[in-house]
């Protein structure tokens, strides 16, 4: 069986969401209209944990969303249909700085449902993507502005980001594909 | 990987497994807050054509089906029987097979004959919805029912429902008998002797002669419409009688040990099977069950639409 490979530890995911969260700040110019956006399901952890460090530095309350980008996704069509998952958006984000975030970017399709689907719950400001694990391989024209890790993924392998909430512990690891 | 798929069509909920109706209710939970969006409205559905072909009279689940498409962004198209060529005489397989000349993705019928939508969906490529047929079923409408109970008591599992009234002339009877005993709930029903079939119990419930019983019984009443469109005489000896006997009123209620769930699928004839301050009352969730009624819609089509049977499982990698 092939190997898995650690990419991040705990100490290190807490370590790179400290930094993404004060990154994130910096690019938004400030704390006040920030709405921090998860993508179900591991960006939707990932969220929050950078929502509270955000408030715990900055002293603000922030906003926070979740997106389910399954009724958006671009190939529904001929594959059973993927279980639907909950989007939770209470406010309003015209004229907010929005941050999408997810655990890994791949493809870049995720991003493209998603930026549809905010869409559909007002004008923000602006939008930024920010995401645990950058592994290349891009499908569209989407760049995250903010990434805690970037990888070269060796064929035959992937990246699997586990959470504590979710999955027991935290991790970033590279591992054979059927694994992920 | 073993998730459950739905097939092309659905007939009844007598053809499903509990993990398929399971898959069902789980599946319209998250299309629950679509609804309450202000644009309400994905593309999961978009260029599907779905054809809602209704041979009897409908509302409620007409429009409630019309609402599940247009929310999930499928193009769609109404056709009541009467003002049609079915009129003129053309037989259900002959009008479907040419709206499916017009290249049609799903048919959503409304018939008269038990039957007519496993007959429409064995001649047919396109998806087919049963939104009641006859005296059979009325799957959308059983579903919307437990998914209303399962938001309140969380589970269905040993929950006791009694389903009253005209149980002879009601799919909506059978569609609920079949999913909610599959999911281990305990099924009565309560009502004349004229309007029970004796056969009932065949399906694994209990009759319950007098609705005292059924109230002192069950956690939930699902109260059905007596059926007058579809009676000759001679079942009931007058409206008046059958409310004073068979009647959900407040006196019978408040002898109830605890407090009862109110249901019933409209529409409803008041003050014959339901009294107005029951049916207005703080238990009746009968508004709740159309509010879950577009959810569960959407569910179907979203699964019918994307679940071919033993499609490939290929899911793109996440992200």
């Amino acid at each position: 069986m092939p190997s898995t490979t650690s990419l991040l530890d705990t100490t290190a995911i807490g370590r790179t969401l400290v930094r993404m969260a004060s990154e994130i700040v910096e690019k938004s110019g400030g704390a006040g209209d920030l709405v921090l956006v998860g993508i179900q399901r591991r960006g939707v952890e990932l969220a929050e944990r950078l929502a509270q460090q955000i408030e715990k530095t900055e002293r603000a309350q922030l906003l926070r969303g979740k997106l389910d980008i399954t009724l958006y996704r671009d190939d529904l069509q001929g594959v059973p249909a993927p279980v639907v998952g909950v989007t939770d958006m209470q406010h309003d984000l015209t004229g907010k700085v929005v941050v999408i975030v997810d655990d890994v970017l791949y493809t870049g399709r995720t991003i493209r449902a998603a930026l549809d689907e905010l869409a559909e719950f007002g004008r923000p400001r602006r939008i930024l993507l920010a995401v645990l694990v950058d592994r290349g391989g891009r499908e569209l024209p989407i760049q995250p502005d903010i990434a805690g890790v970037t990888v070269t993924v060796p064929k035959g392998q992937t990246v699997r980001v586990s959470v504590a909430e979710r999955d027991g512990q935290d991790a970033v690891d590279l591992v054979p594909k059927a694994a992920s | 990987m073993s998730a459950p798929t739905l097939g092309k069509d659905l007939v009844g909920l007598e053809g499903l497994s509990r993990e398929q109706i399971e898959l069902l209710l789980d599946t319209a939970e998250p299309f629950k807050e679509v609804s309450e969006r202000q644009i309400k409205k994905v593309p999961a559905l978009r260029g599907k054509t779905v054809v809602n072909l209704f041979f009897e009279a409908s509302t409620r689940t007409r429009i409630s089906f019309e609402f599940a498409e247009k929310r999930l962004s499928a193009d769609t198209v109404s056709v009541a029987a009467s003002g049609s060529s079915v009129s003129k005489g053309e037989t259900l397989v002959d009008t479907a097979r040419n709206l499916e000349a017009m290249r049609i993705d799903m048919v959503v019928i409304r018939h008269g004959a038990s039957g007519a939508a496993k007959f429409l969906g064995d001649r047919i490529a396109s998806n087919v919805i049963n939104a009641g047929d006859g005296k059979h079923e009325h799957p959308t409408q059983g579903l919307l029912d437990i998914l209303t109970l399962r938001d309140k008591f969380k589970k269905i599992e040993g929950l006791k429902v009694a389903i009253c009234g005209d149980v002879l002339h009601s799919r909506v009877a059978r569609s609920n008998i079949w999913g909610l005993t599959k999911l281990g709930a305990k099924v009565a029903v309560c009502g004349p002797p004229t309007l029970v079939p004796r056969e009932i119990t065949a399906l694994g419930v209990e009759v319950l002669p007098h609705i005292e019983d059924a109230i002192a019984w069950a956690d939930a009443l699902n109260i059905l419409r007596l059926q007058l469109e579809r009676m000759e005489k001679g079942y009931i000896p007058s409206l008046r009688e059958y409310n004073r006997v068979f009647g959900v009123t407040v006196d019978r209620l408040e002898k109830a040990p605890k407090d009862l769930l109110i249901m019933h699928p409209g529409p409803m004839n008041r003050g014959v099977e339901i009294d107005s301050a029951v049916a207005d009352g703080p238990h009746s969730v009968i508004l709740p069950q159309v509010t879950n009624g577009v959810a569960v819609r959407m569910a179907v089509l979203y699964l019918l639409a994307g679940g071919k049977p033993d499609g490939s499982a290929a899911r793109a990698e996440e992200s």
